[in-house]
């Protein structure tokens, strides 16, 4: 291919059909070319592969050709089988073709002469015609290498292969196993013979913890997003993707307020929370954030809403009987199909999967408000940069859908202090809540202040509350101190020498 | 004992007339012509090779006596040939059924 040629074609996309690579591709991959998928042991390659093909059927009405180059077909399909992939189907249907270049296990070929891989190319011309396909994957080339003792011919002649593919007009992917997750692209130099597109699939070990990220390192001739994203394989859709940068700042903004549950602390926000806002409530352990959340949920279900709480902390028990301490009936709510509650344990699964469970939860049931109670018990389960990006992208997903969010956060300190969660999620929402403990002169005491909210007026006062059995009473300031919010009281001095006068004049 | 062997072919490539001519002689001066043999082009039968999971040309298979045995090159290098197809009929007696060959580097087939 000269440089002269190249810049006279007009690269086109070809869509993959996953839920957020498109998104980052600008559009897909590009038709009528070869990809490189490179990856680590596990990364995904297949399944990514896999779906591509099975998606240009479902969605796009494209046949493929599936040449397998590690694993047997029956083994290949026998392992998509749990995500609803039936490809002995389409192969009955007509709609794949299969090219088994697996090697034969235990057979042994010894080599007399010079060779080529013409009939590995005939038989993918053969099946690319039989089923008019104009998707073509082959997985995984790395395999070949070992059946051949040249590898050089093998790359001389995948390149081959390459080449009549882009004569045969087929958009492909070819997957390669990769050593490490950060050098090389690919095995066996691989990527000499498909240098123009390359993508990297990568399962890094974080903390304890696999983080699934796809980074599409070139295109050539076209334009793409760059960087990793995040994404996860779920066992309904294969592989998803997240998009950070694709999303962000695209949201309307509504005027619409609804009510928190609490009028005294709507007047504190200057009439209510906007219906397309996240307001993030932090406080320590005790400060009565899942208290702010019932009312939150019940003011929803008062005006006829729907809503959903996601609990990562209590369970429904727990949670059902608190609520009816306060007045709030949660059980017949669900019964009326107003309200969805949402038990998971942080650890069960990783954050990009909560994040679709999340997303999926929402689009089935539609609600107006969400709470989740807390943000900060998925920290836990999760490194600083994937949580960060679980925030992100949650945030944005509901406000597309124009859904009030409450969140809550529980802070280490007792008096003050900041934790992560705020430090990481405090640009993105649009609300802070902050609820303190005071101590003043031996008692406990608890303050809640507005510390910001996004286009509104709001009391800038540090009020303090009462947890009542009616739920949470909101009365006057504290005046004549300060460093509530740091933990470290000060009195003001002129309230000091009253205080200090009052006390010896009790006294005399 | 007559023995089958199927030789896969492409068109008329330079290695492919080269495997046909040297099959030839082999079994006139090795086999005294004691073999049956096909000859298949997989350009105008590529569902044969698809069947048989051919990858290479030329591919020479031994489909008699068992086992199978695959010789990939244009059998030029006939002791590798009469080595890797386990028929050493020079040396009665001896096999290589029991030993598997190992694979043979082809960087002195004067590519």
């Amino acid at each position: 291919m000269t440089m002269t040629h190249a810049a006279n074609e007009v690269v086109l996309k070809m869509p993959v059909g996953i839920a957020g690579f498109d998104q980052i591709a600008d559009g897909g991959i590009p038709k009528g070319r070869t990809t490189l998928l490179a990856g680590t042991a596990g990364s995904g390659k297949t399944i990514f592969a896999l779906q591509f093909l099975v998606n240009g059927i479902q969605q796009f009405n494209e046949n493929g050709v599936i040449v397998t180059f590690e694993e047997s077909p029956d083994d290949l399909a026998r392992n998509v089988e749990s995500l609803g992939w039936d490809i002995r189907r389409y192969v009955a249907e007509g709609r794949v073709a299969m090219v088994d270049a697996s090697p034969e296990p235990g057979e042994t070929v010894c080599e007399a002469g010079p060779y080529d891989l013409t009939a590995l190319l005939a038989r993918i011309e053969h099946a690319v015609s039989k089923v008019k396909a104009s998707r073509v994957i082959l997985d995984s080339v790395g395999a070949i290498f070992p059946q051949f003792a040249d590898s050089n011919v093998v790359r001389r002649e995948l390149h081959r292969v390459v080449s009549g593919m882009r004569h045969l007009g087929v958009t492909s992917l070819i997957t390669i196993e990769r050593v490490h997750e950060y050098g090389e692209i690919a095995r066996f130099g691989v990527e000499e013979f498909v240098a123009d597109n390359v993508i990297i699939l990568r399962n890094p070990l974080e903390q304890e913890k696999r983080r699934r990220t796809i980074e599409i390192l070139k295109f050539r001739g076209t334009t793409h997003q760059k960087g990793e994203y995040p994404f996860t394989i779920d066992p309904t859709t294969g592989v998803t993707i997240i998009p950070l940068s694709a999303i962000e700042l695209k949201q309307k903004s509504s005027n619409i307020r609804i009510s928190s549950g609490n009028a005294d602390f709507d007047k504190m926000c200057g009439g209510g929370l906007f219906r397309d806002s996240i307001i993030l409530v932090s406080g320590a352990t005790g400060t009565g954030k899942t208290l702010m959340v019932s009312h939150f949920m019940k003011a929803g279900i008062e005006a006829g809403h729907r809503v959903i709480l996601f609990a990562f902390e209590e369970n429904r028990e727990q949670l059902v009987r608190n609520a009816t301490s306060w007045g709030v009936d949660f059980e017949s709510a669900e019964q009326q199909g107003l309200l969805r509650i949402i038990c998971r344990y942080p650890e069960t699964m990783g954050l990009e999967d909560h994040l679709i469970q999340i997303q999926r939860e929402i689009d089935r049931f539609r609600p107006v408000a969400i709470a989740i109670d807390s943000l900060s018990a998925l920290e836990r389960v999760s490194t600083i940069k994937s949580f960060r990006e679980f925030v992100i992208a949650l945030t944005s997903f509901i406000k597309h859908r124009e859904i009030a969010g409450m969140f809550t956060n529980t802070s280490t300190m007792l008096m003050g202090g900041e934790t992560i969660t705020e430090t990481h999620i405090s640009t993105i929402t649009d609300s802070i809540v902050l609820l303190r403990y005071v101590e003043l002169q031996g008692n406990m005491h608890r303050a809640i202040t507005v510390l910001k909210m996004r286009g509104s007026w709001h009391d800038k006062q540090i009020r303090e509350y009462m947890v009542t059995d009616s739920g949470m009473e909101i009365a006057g300031t504290f005046r004549g101190i300060g460093g509530i919010l740091t933990g470290s009281i000060t009195y003001t001095l002129g309230e000091e020498r009253e205080y200090l006068e009052r006390m010896f004049s009790a006294g005399a | 004992m007559k023995c089958v062997l199927r030789l896969y072919i492409t068109g008329c490539s330079l290695a492919s007339q080269h495997a046909v001519m040297n099959l030839r002689l082999l079994c006139q001066e090795e086999l005294q012509n004691m073999c049956e043999i096909e000859i298949i082009d997989i350009l105008e039968n590529p569902e044969i090779a698809e069947q048989e999971k051919i990858l290479a040309t030329p591919t020479l298979v031994k489909r008699f006596p068992a086992p199978v045995r695959k010789v990939i090159g244009d059998l030029s290098q006939r002791e590798k040939v009469l080595f890797g197809l386990g028929l050493d009929l020079r040396k009665p007696g001896r096999t290589y059924d029991s030993k598997p060959p190992g694979r043979v580097s082809e960087e002195d087939a004067g590519r």
